[in-house]
């Protein structure tokens, strides 16, 4: 079970939230071509490790929110709202980085 | 008073047989050989298959010895002459998901192609004991899909007119047939009553580390290097074109490389600089404590995620979805073991006092679209086979040949040249059940 800190509503179960894949997938330009937008539907990095990814509170605020975590350990290191720049840490960061 | 053993010397086990001797050591397997081992103590039964140290070149090196990396070994070299093959796998052999499955096959598709595919599979299934020399169980007993809504009745009959046009088997049974067949449904729960089923009557399942030491000891036998712990820590490049794999045994060279390992292909794909439609979910399964016959089809219930089949040991083995976000975590979170039993439970609510023994997870290769890829790439001579969602385990046959017929012809076999990877960029994709590209949710 993650146990996951919404930046409005505080820790809650994951079962309140819905999973909405990688956050770290840049648009595209209005103008870039086919390939370009292609590749941002479809292709992932899909980390062995730090990951930043989208969660909806759809059991709580309903809000969207972007979470750091770990894909193996499941660790969660950083939460934040929807414009924040959240960075994967370095591999093997210590636990319980603050969150802001 | 103890008897005193039979003194029956036939050939004594004791001499040192040389590797490469050993490879055709184990011999064919068959009831009268089973018979004379029993009078000599079974001490004449050597190694399944031949535990290789690789050379520094093959025309071929497979990474992953899971169920299609040894089928594509072995179709190649029994169908397409291509002896000089290495399969190297990080772990242990069969330990991937190839050993973490709920052991279903079908073929109970929507799209006709996939349709055909999975239904070459079932064909080679069918024949694949004989031609393996070994007893893989694989056991035809059906499966059957409950419906519990009219428009869920009618995806279902539409499904199985397909099939039927394409000379597959389906059947549509009406309420009454359902319970003469699983009389532990509860057919009239409160919830999701049950209105029929749509049965696959060749569908069942396999024993599925049979499958793994099947396909292993065949490609040994055919010649094929099986070498374990031996994991990748690079891909090597000669320009355009990719040179070989780099492993704690140094440096392996290959005319192709050939990926074949589910949950982690984007992380071997990253050596090759490429990045793929795949993200990788953590799916569970379960099985409960022996107890007497009482489910002799797969059964799968259509208002949940749940399927489940009774083994020959007497387990009742079922699963659901995958826990719902990126993992390489090979294990699970119990939300969805909950959700899982939940869903078994209004089911067959006989069940409720059954225990589990054993939980599992395993790390699947969940494509953009939920179809499989078996694919060129754009690094010549890197040849992908993954993307297998959660179905990966009942078409082993099929896309082993597929990945062979690959490999060795330069071009895609007749019945996969739909799984290719250009799909996505050029808007074919095979999305079964029309989610979107959204790998969590196929």
């Amino acid at each position: 079970m993650l146990r996951i800190p919404c930046p409005w509503c505080g820790v809650r179960d994951e079962t309140e939230f819905r999973y909405r894949g990688d956050a770290a997938v840049p648009r595209p330009e209005a103008e870039a071509g086919l390939a370009e937008y292609s590749a941002c539907t479809y292709k992932r990095t899909n980390q062995r490790g730090w990951h930043v990814e989208w969660w909806l509170h759809v059991g709580g605020c309903r809000k969207l929110l972007k979470l750091v975590r770990h894909t193996v350990t499941h660790e969660i290191h950083a939460v934040g709202h929807p414009q924040d720049r959240l960075a994967a840490p370095p591999e093997a960061a210590p636990p319980g980085a603050a969150p802001p | 008073m103890p008897r005193p053993r039979a003194r029956i010397h036939l050939v004594p086990n004791t001499r040192p047989i040389h590797a490469n001797a050993q490879r055709a050591a184990s011999g064919r397997y068959s009831a009268a050989r089973l018979f004379l081992e029993g009078l000599i103590g079974h001490r004449g039964w050597s190694r399944a298959w031949h535990k290789a140290t690789p050379r520094p070149r093959y025309r071929v090196v497979i990474v992953g010895a899971g169920g299609h990396g040894l089928a594509t070994a072995y179709y190649l070299a029994t169908e397409f002459g291509i002896h000089d093959v290495a399969v190297i796998e990080k772990g242990p052999l069969g330990l991937g998901n190839v050993g973490r499955n709920t052991t279903i096959i079908r073929s109970n598709y929507f799209r006709p192609d996939n349709v055909r595919f999975y239904d070459y599979s079932l064909r080679l299934w069918e024949g694949l004991e004989r031609r393996l020399n070994f007893n893989a169980m694989v056991s035809q007993r059906g499966t059957l899909n409950l419906f519990h809504t009219e428009s869920q009745r009618d995806l279902f009959t539409r499904r199985a007119n397909g099939m039927r046009l394409l000379s597959v088997d389906a059947l549509a049974l009406e309420r009454d047939a359902v319970k003469a067949l699983v009389p532990l449904v509860d057919l009239d729960n409160g919830r999701y009553p049950v209105l029929g089923g749509f049965l696959q009557p060749r569908g069942g399942t396999v024993r599925h580390d049979a499958v793994a030491w099947g396909y292993a000891r065949a490609a040994s036998a055919a010649g094929v290097d099986i070498i374990e712990h031996c994991e990748v820590s690079s891909i090597r490049r000669a320009g355009q074109r990719v040179r070989g794999v780099d492993t704690p045994y140094g440096l392996i060279e290959a005319d192709t490389v050939c990926l074949a390992v589910a949950g982690h292909s984007s992380h071997l794909a990253a050596m090759a600089g490429l990045r793929l439609p795949i993200e990788t979910h953590v799916l569970q399964a379960f099985v409960s404590e022996p107890v007497k016959p009482v489910l002799d089809v797969v059964l799968t219930y259509g208002a949940g995620h749940f399927y489940v089949s009774q083994s020959d040991k007497g387990g009742l083995v079922f699963g659901g979805g995958i826990d719902g976000y990126n993992s390489y975590g090979q294990r699970g979170t119990l939300p969805m073991a909950e959700d899982v039993a939940a869903a078994g439970l209004t089911l067959m609510p006989g069940l409720a006092r059954l225990r589990v023994l054993r939980q599992w997870g395993g790390v699947m290769d969940m494509s953009m679209d939920g179809s499989p890829i078996i694919s060129r790439t754009p690094l010549d001579g890197l040849v992908i086979n993954c993307g297998w969602c959660y179905g990966g385990f009942k078409a082993i046959p099929a896309g082993g040949m597929a990945t062979a017929h690959l490999i060795a012809r330069g071009e895609p076999h007749p019945l996969a040249a739909h799984l290719d990877l250009d799909r996505f960029a050029t808007g074919r994709t095979l999305d079964e059940r029309g989610l979107g590209p959204f790998p969590y949710a196929h």
